[in-house]
């Protein structure tokens, strides 16, 4: 196992995805090789960054816009 | 009592991981015809959806359309959900479908998610530098998602909408290959290639000599 084939593997590595043996060959590199180590990390803190980020509260216009359709929508439903 | 997933990396649940309890009884409320049970749904993702449409349109006019046709046409669509996934993730699909049509009108010959990609780039990142613990506390809530915007918005569409749908929706590489009509193998190489180029754009923000 070598720096290149930790990237290749990384996505998986990540999503836990991968057998016991290959994830046990990426461990053991991870041990000794420190840049690998920062790669994964900041790779896993990106996906968490992300994931962990709220959406913006919608735009009062863009609420009202919606809630107008739709009620155009559920009128012509019930007519 | 939650019964939402652990991440096991962080051993707590993820925002986009917690499914609420009552999600299935809404449903069937709303196909029931009980139109408040609708609405509370449309309260409970309209921001995660339009949120999804600008991620994917880059372009406000066509993620309010989006958002509104993703919400009517799961109201009119509603008696064929069969709830073999979750609600979201469905209304997720119907969101993309409508998003990726206005990509495609709008830049007809730049969108295309079923070609793979040879970016001729190097996979090996070249900045390794460690970001230290919770590197996104370092800036307020609103800067942060100004800069989360802005680096996912510099990235290629075929990486960003499988970004989006994978890492931020939470949808399993198997539902993003069926949303984006992707095989597998092309929706785990473009991810790699988004996470990394993420990773690399947000490195600047976060690394531990940018803050020491």
């Amino acid at each position: 196992m070598n720096c290149r084939s930790i990237v290749k593997e990384l996505t998986n590595y990540l999503d836990e995805a991968l057998d016991s043996t290959l994830k046990a060959s990426i461990e053991k590199h991870l041990e000794h090789c420190e840049d690998c180590r920062v790669v994964v990390d900041t790779t896993k803190k990106t996906i968490q960054i992300f994931c962990n980020s709220e959406p913006a509260p919608l735009p009062e216009d863009t609420r009202t816009r919606l809630r107008e359709a739709l009620e155009r929508r559920l009128r012509r439903v019930r007519a | 009592m939650s019964t939402s997933k652990m991440n096991p990396l962080e051993a707590r649940p993820l925002p986009s991981q917690v499914v609420k309890d009552d999600e299935p009884i809404l449903v069937a409320a709303a196909k029931g015809g009980d139109i408040s049970a609708f609405e509370t749904l449309v309260g409970r993702y309209e921001r995660k959806i339009f949120r999804l449409a600008q991620n994917i349109t880059q372009n406000r006019e066509d993620a309010e359309d989006v958002l509104q046709e993703a919400f009517l046409k799961a109201y009119e669509h509603l008696g064929e959900f069969q709830g073999n996934s979750r609600f979201y993730t469905w209304l997720v699909r119907i969101a993309v479908n409508q998003a990726l049509m206005k990509l495609r009108k709008r830049r007809p010959n730049q969108v295309s998610l079923d070609e793979e990609i040879d970016t001729g780039e190097e996979l090996m990142p070249r900045e390794v530098e460690d970001w230290g613990p919770s590197p996104e506390e370092r800036y307020q809530q609103t800067e942060l998602s100004g800069i989360l915007s802005s680096v996912i918005s510099d990235l290629d569409p075929s990486f960003r909408i499988v970004f989006q749908l994978r890492d931020i929706e939470d949808l399993s590489t198997e539902e993003t290959a069926e949303a984006l009509g992707l095989s597998i193998p092309a929706v785990k190489s473009r991810l790699l290639r988004a996470r990394l180029k993420l990773r690399q754009k947000l490195n600047r923000y976060f690394r531990r000599s940018e803050n020491s």
